[in-house]
């Protein structure tokens, strides 16, 4: 009796019950979305996080180089001597990331040793400067110019000169690139975790200290290197074992970090700490006790860095939390107040029937569980229509695939890789916030999972619930000679 | 006695002003009568029908059934006696428009709880018993306007009631469905042993009752019995009023 009195009036109400059902999965539908594509948007920060910050890491610890310390580099450009004037010369110089101050590596077993901590791994991030040209020639009051003038950095040093004697400026041609010193030991966290490697592979444990490279796959494709090269760092000859590639290309080259330290003279020191935290939960408390452990030490976290992401990606995430959010919780609202009202009315129309079967003997709890089963079936139909919707919306989404832009540390430093002209970026997120501004292009892709959609129809029925709740209450508040006197 | 009504009063508020639409009645019904209750529009009769059937409950007084004061008893109680000592049969048949006569029977019995089968099978009877076992598949609005009163009458009847409380039962019908309807009444009555109570506005339908009750401002203005045999009322007195009847 109840299913075919819930199912008779319904399909007497059709109409009536169709535009609640269809409320309800407008509303649904639009909270699924909102929350599908903000689930878009957060994966898509996600991605650009990783990509920045590599996967597994939650925490960066670096220190800002002290005002004055470091010695000025020595390219040795002046010829010395009459006889180097006009001999080719060639200047490696490879140091320590312009603003980041180099700590001892025993650092990194310090913090590896604190409540909450996972692992931590040091990093040690470099920049590699190849100079060439000629030695300038002396000719009496003017200079000539000589050497090799193509490139693709040639710079002409703007040197004022006066007087007779000066030396020529030369052509000197500038090559560039950042270098990652990897711990071989644990690759699951620190600067390669978030790239892929595409061809050859990385180092093994043993590499700890072997010339080998792996490059990112956009110098490669620059520098023509492919698996089974060699290349030059400081003069030292390294194989390439490995291709990669990462969202943010953290570093043009990684090298094993005890190499690293080699070629940059700077032995057992690193300038990044890479950190992992037991749980999610820990990582406030694991930041407090890294600044009590590194005092003076910039410690990012994940969250720290989200919060320095800028651009349309930025944007997208604030319209998705806060407008997107309201937007559909006062759609599902307006959808659930549009049902009550409908079932509130449908109820007032009944009311002749609900105190006939008051008269019967019907206990008012029965007439409200007939309210609301009418209530429950449009429930499920909104919630799965709602779901249908959505399913169709994320894939319009999808198929639209609007393109998102993320920066990081736009607001760095004076002496930014970007405004110094120089390629490549930095490989951490400290060196991301403070020595680059960085952009990555994401796509944003809206997927409903089955949890989604479970929600979406308990929504939808919640909503009904809510409307047949109500619907009901005042079904069995009418006494039945109230319900029937209306009658006469 | 089946009935005891004592001062029973029921006041509402209508436009801010408070109506006595039954004002101090004093009544007894014995089981077994068929009382017809007259009296103009506003007279009371559709209210003290109510507080006969447990639908209302009165302002003061008390409305005793079988001995239990309907005044005090709780809401489950009310329930449980509207669903097996009451059956109603309304002016307007009030069936619920989307089941069909043997699913509108059926509904009497919900409240009772048994199984669906047994449910069919004695809502089938009820309209066998009402002539309508050919037309229990058809929804309310392919009935006539009689069938559609044999099938509240069948609702009413279902479960066996020990009270019949039919407010204005022909007030819709024409006249030659009216006295279908009527004869109906009394056969069950005759048959079953049957209290039944009755409003109406149709003296010719009163007459065939065998107690006519005539309510005035909410009050019983007169009570009186038909005489043994036959459908003339003899003449009230002021004893009667309240009296034990006697059966026809």
């Amino acid at each position: 009796m109840f299913l075919t009195y819930v199912y008779r009036e319904l399909r007497r109400r059709h109409r009536q019950a169709l535009l609640i059902a269809l409320g309800l999965a407008l509303g649904v539908c639009l909270v699924v979305t909102v929350s599908a594509t903000a689930g878009g948007v957060r994966d898509a920060q996600n991605d650009v996080l990783h990509s920045l910050y590599g996967v597994g890491t939650d925490i960066t610890v670096t220190q800002s180089a002290q005002r004055g310390s470091g010695d000025p580099q020595q390219f040795g450009m002046n010829p010395g001597s009459a006889q180097k004037q006009g001999q080719r010369f060639s200047r490696d110089a490879v140091t320590s990331t312009m603003g980041l101050a180099l700590v001892a590596d025993k650092k990194v077993t310090s913090i590896a040793g604190l409540r909450g901590v996972n692992a931590a791994v040091g990093g040690l991030t470099l920049s590699s400067m190849h100079m060439s040209g000629k030695f300038a020639k002396i000719v009496g009051g003017s200079s000539s110019a000589g050497g090799s003038g193509s490139g693709s950095a040639a710079a002409a040093p703007s040197t004022t000169t006066s007087g007779s004697g000066a030396p020529s400026q030369a052509p000197i041609k500038i090559s560039s690139f950042t270098i990652a010193g990897v711990d071989v030991a644990d690759q699951t966290i620190g600067p390669l975790s978030s790239a892929t490697i595409t061809t050859g592979r990385t180092f093994t444990a043993k590499e700890d200290n072997a010339a080998v490279v792996v490059v990112d796959a956009g110098y490669a494709k620059q520098n023509s290197l492919v698996v089974g090269d060699t290349m030059k760092i400081a003069g030292v000859s390294f194989k390439v074992v490995g291709v990669s590639k990462s969202a943010s290309g953290a570093a043009n080259v990684y090298l094993p970090l005890r190499r690293a330290q080699t070629i940059a003279g700077e032995k057992d020191k690193v300038n990044q700490i890479y950190v992992k935290a037991t749980s999610a939960t820990q990582i406030a408390a694991v930041k407090k006790e890294i600044k009590a452990t590194v005092p003076g030490a910039t410690v990012t976290t994940a969250q720290d860095l989200a919060d320095q992401v800028s651009g349309s990606l930025a944007s997208a995430s604030k319209l998705a939390d806060q407008l997107g959010t309201w937007l559909a919780i006062a759609a599902l609202i307006a959808a659930v107040a549009v049902a009550s009202l409908l079932t509130l009315s449908g109820v007032s129309r009944r009311v002749r029937e609900f105190g006939t079967l008051k008269a019967l003997g019907w206990r008012s709890r029965r007439i409200v569980s007939q309210v609301l089963g009418e209530a429950v079936v449009m429930g499920i139909a909104g919630g799965l229509g709602g779901a249908v919707l959505a399913v169709a919306a994320t894939r319009l989404v999808g198929v639209l695939s609007p393109s998102l832009q993320a920066t990081v540390g736009s607001s760095g430093v004076s002496t930014s890789a970007a405004q110094s002209g120089l390629p490549g970026g930095s490989s951490g997120p400290a060196g991301a916030l403070s020595s680059l501004s960085h952009t990555v292009t994401v796509y944003l892709h809206a997927s409903v999972s089955p949890g989604l959609l479970a929600a979406a129809i308990a929504l939808g029925l919640a909503g009904a619930l809510v409307a047949g709740g109500l619907g009901g209450w005042r079904a069995a508040r009418l006494s039945p000679a109230d319900a029937l006197r209306r009658v006469d | 006695m089946l009935y005891e009504l004592t001062g029973v009063t029921k006041r509402y508020v209508q436009a801010h002003k408070n109506v006595a639409a039954l004002d101090g009645v004093d009544l007894s019904i014995a089981e077994g009568e068929f009382v017809a209750v007259q009296g103009s529009t506003g007279s009371g009769k559709t209210t003290l029908l109510q507080m006969l059937g447990a639908l209302d409950r009165p302002t003061s007084g008390a409305v005793c059934f079988d001995g239990a004061d309907l005044a005090v008893l709780s809401e489950a109680r009310l329930c449980a006696l509207r669903s097996r000592a009451f059956g109603f049969v309304f002016q307007a048949f009030n069936l619920i428009p989307t089941l069909t006569a043997r699913e509108n029977v059926e509904t009497a019995l919900v409240p009772h709880g048994m199984h669906s089968a047994e449910r069919a099978e004695r809502a089938h009877a009820a309209l066998a018993e009402v002539g309508l076992a050919d037309r229990a598949s058809h929804v309310p609005v392919e009935l006539s306007g009689g069938e559609q009163q044999r099938v509240a009458i069948a609702r009413a009847l279902v479960r066996a009631p020990r009270v019949i409380l039919a407010d204005e039962p022909t007030g819709n019908l024409d006249e030659r469905t009216r006295d279908e309807i009527v004869a109906l009444l009394e056969e069950l009555w005759g048959g079953r042993d049957q209290t039944i109570i009755m409003v109406t506005h149709d003296s010719r339908v009163a007459g065939r009752a065998s107690r006519r009750l005539w309510l005035e401002a909410g009050t019983v203005a007169s009570s009186r019995y038909a005489p043994e045999g036959s459908n003339e009322l003899a003449p009230a007195t002021a004893d009667e009023l309240g009296a034990v009847p006697a059966r026809g």
